[in-house]
């Protein structure tokens, strides 16, 4: 892709990030920081063609590490996001089954 | 298939992976959309999810790759480790979490740029033609320094919250040192993409001081201010991801960094802003270290009470407004303090919870925490909502919060929390501070709230005082 492609592509993304972001209500912004550090997991794919195409120890060792980060910060941030989001899950039902809930915990 | 590879025409794998990126771009995007409310929230990580993993294998299909069974091994072990920690982490825990996994992302990024500039290090070390371009040459450099930065700068987040390092390092001329330290690593940046990649030794030296500048700027910065810390790396490193894709020549990591560089750096501003600071503040003010420096004069003393008068005192209120801070959820006193609500509602007492923007330790994990314990939405009042109601309410019961109660933010000009907004408890009839000892709050400045003549001090562990409550309340019948 030429240059300026990929500097419209730049532009058109980062209005796009502010515009999601702009209207949340502060309930869910550490489920959003949450599900964005999970978002840019997606390095892991550039870790794996870094290190598919490493051809020394030290292009591999570098690559093997940068592939087991991204794989961590993708997994990792993927379980900690849906932990959190369930909780808003099971707020929402809970509203309709208050009454039989009372005094469960 | 390695054949396969090699065959041009419409079934490309290169094709297929282009149009495999395109539907997680959009996937990506669709996901964060639908977390942005509550009502969709979970389906959004799902999306987002699936467009990671059908990114992940087509990526598998790339011409000319190797190494497949490390790349394969690094998966399984960072996958495996990485989801035994992401559900194993209690939901206090979580933002030291997210700072972990975060610097995991900017390392990466930085690998990637180190795996290019080495390779073009080591070529030009042996004459050999160098095939970047200058533009590819700088943003692998940029990339490759803020990734650093961000890996090890979240590093020093996550322990500094996790206790295991508690120092606040601070010297003289410590900002002089940390801009030259970035200054430098620019610098050689800039030697190295001038030279095709001068030497390893030129490589080395960016990301070793890029490192070093990422531990530097985060010591000095107290634990108070570290998640609007965290989300500002967050930031960066979907940055350092998307400038790394340009590298690479990776639509999907372009898209998806850049979203989360702008997206991240909006709720970067809005973090700051609910603590009635800039983020130029955060970063480079002494606040938050501890120290407390100014000694404000507080007169009156600390009136204790005993949970049975507490007891009866909100049973016959009409109306109280729990506050709850940190300190509660890291006794896991939710799920009573919610039993002792719930006891409250039955009495036809009204209770309402007053969440600070920066309750918990980030805007909206206080909310998380609980909505864990099962309280439902509709009694969870922000700042805004609440403040006007305090003069009304019978009971205001701290439990674990400090300083987003402290009424110097609005009284004492030379208190460090000066301006900043807090929840006015201190204009109810009867303020009780559940309280585990005398010491300060987490920014270390005394609460002049505890010595007001309508406060009472209820001291012991926040689970062990709200199950005393529920039975002082039980008790009165």
């Amino acid at each position: 892709m030429t240059g300026i492609v990929a500097l419209y592509i730049f532009m058109l993304a980062a209005f796009t990030g502010y515009e999601i972001i702009a209207k949340v209500p502060v309930i869910l912004h550490t489920p959003l920081m949450s599900g964005s550090n999970f978002v840019h997991g997606i390095v892991l794919v550039g870790a794996m063609v870094a290190l598919g195409g490493a051809t020394n120890p030290l292009e591999k060792t570098i690559g093997f590490i940068g592939v087991l980060l991204a794989a961590g910060n993708a997994v990792g941030g993927y379980v900690v996001t849906e932990r959190m989001l369930e909780m808003f899950k099971s707020s929402g039902a809970k509203k309709k089954t208050q009454t039989e809930n009372k005094g469960g915990h | 298939m390695e054949s396969a590879m090699q065959t041009p025409g419409i079934f490309s794998p290169r094709l297929l992976i282009d149009i495999s990126y395109f539907l997680t771009a959009c996937l990506f995007i669709l996901g964060l959309k639908r977390m942005s409310s509550p009502v969709t929230a979970r389906s959004g990580i799902v999306w987002a999810g699936a467009g990671m993993a059908v990114a992940t294998l087509v990526s598998f299909l790339y011409p000319n790759m190797s190494n497949y069974e490390l790349i394969i091994a690094a998966i399984v072990v960072g996958s495996i480790v990485a989801w035994w920690s992401g559900k194993r982490v209690a939901m206090t825990d979580m933002p030291q979490m997210i700072a972990l996994y975060n610097g995991m992302g900017g390392g990466a990024a930085a690998a990637i740029a180190a795996v290019e500039l080495y390779r073009a290090a080591f070529a030009n070390a042996a004459h050999e033609e160098v095939h970047h371009s200058t533009i590819v040459m700088s943003l692998a450099v940029i990339g490759g320094i803020i990734g650093a930065i961000s890996f090890s700068g979240s590093l020093i987040a996550w322990a500094k919250l996790q206790g295991v390092l508690n120092k606040t390092v601070r010297f003289a001329g410590q900002k002089f040192v940390n801009g030259l330290l970035f200054l430098a690593s620019l610098a050689v940046g800039v030697i190295v993409v001038l030279h095709h990649g001068a030497d390893p030794l030129h490589v080395t030296l960016i990301f070793a001081l890029a490192l070093l500048f990422g531990i530097a700027m985060t010591l000095p910065i107290g634990g108070a201010d570290m998640p609007v810390v965290i989300s500002l790396y967050n930031a960066l490193t979907g940055l350092a991801v998307a400038f790394e894709g340009f590298v690479l020549d990776n639509a999907a990591m372009i898209i998806a960094g850049t979203v989360v560089g702008s997206a991240g750096t909006l709720l970067t501003q809005l973090m700051a802003k609910a603590m009635n600071r800039s983020l130029a503040n955060v970063l480079f003010s002494d606040f938050g270290s501890g120290g407390g420096g100014a000694a404000t004069a507080v007169s009156g003393s600390m009136k204790p009470i005993e949970a049975s008068d507490v007891g009866v005192m909100m049973a016959f209120a009409s109306k109280v407004i729990v506050v709850p801070g940190y300190g509660m959820a890291v006794a896991q006193a939710q799920h009573k303090v919610w039993e002792l609500c719930q006891l409250l509602i039955e009495r036809g007492v009204q209770v309402k919870f007053a969440i600070h923007p920066v309750a918990g330790r980030m805007p909206g994990h206080m909310n998380v925490l609980l909505a864990e314990a099962g309280v439902p939405y509709d009694l969870i009042a922000d700042l805004d909502e609440i403040n006007a109601e305090f003069e009304t309410a019978d009971v205001a019961l701290i439990i674990g919060a400090n300083d987003v109660v402290n009424p110097v933010a609005r009284t004492d000009k030379s208190s460090p929390i000066y301006g900043m907004p807090i929840l006015n408890a201190d204009k109810a009839k009867n303020v009780i501070v559940i309280k585990r000892g005398q010491g300060a709050g987490f920014s270390g400045i005394e609460n002049a709230l505890f010595f007001l003549d309508n406060t009472r001090m209820l001291y012991g562990d926040g689970q062990k005082a709200a199950a005393e409550l529920v039975n002082a309340v039980k008790a009165v019948g």
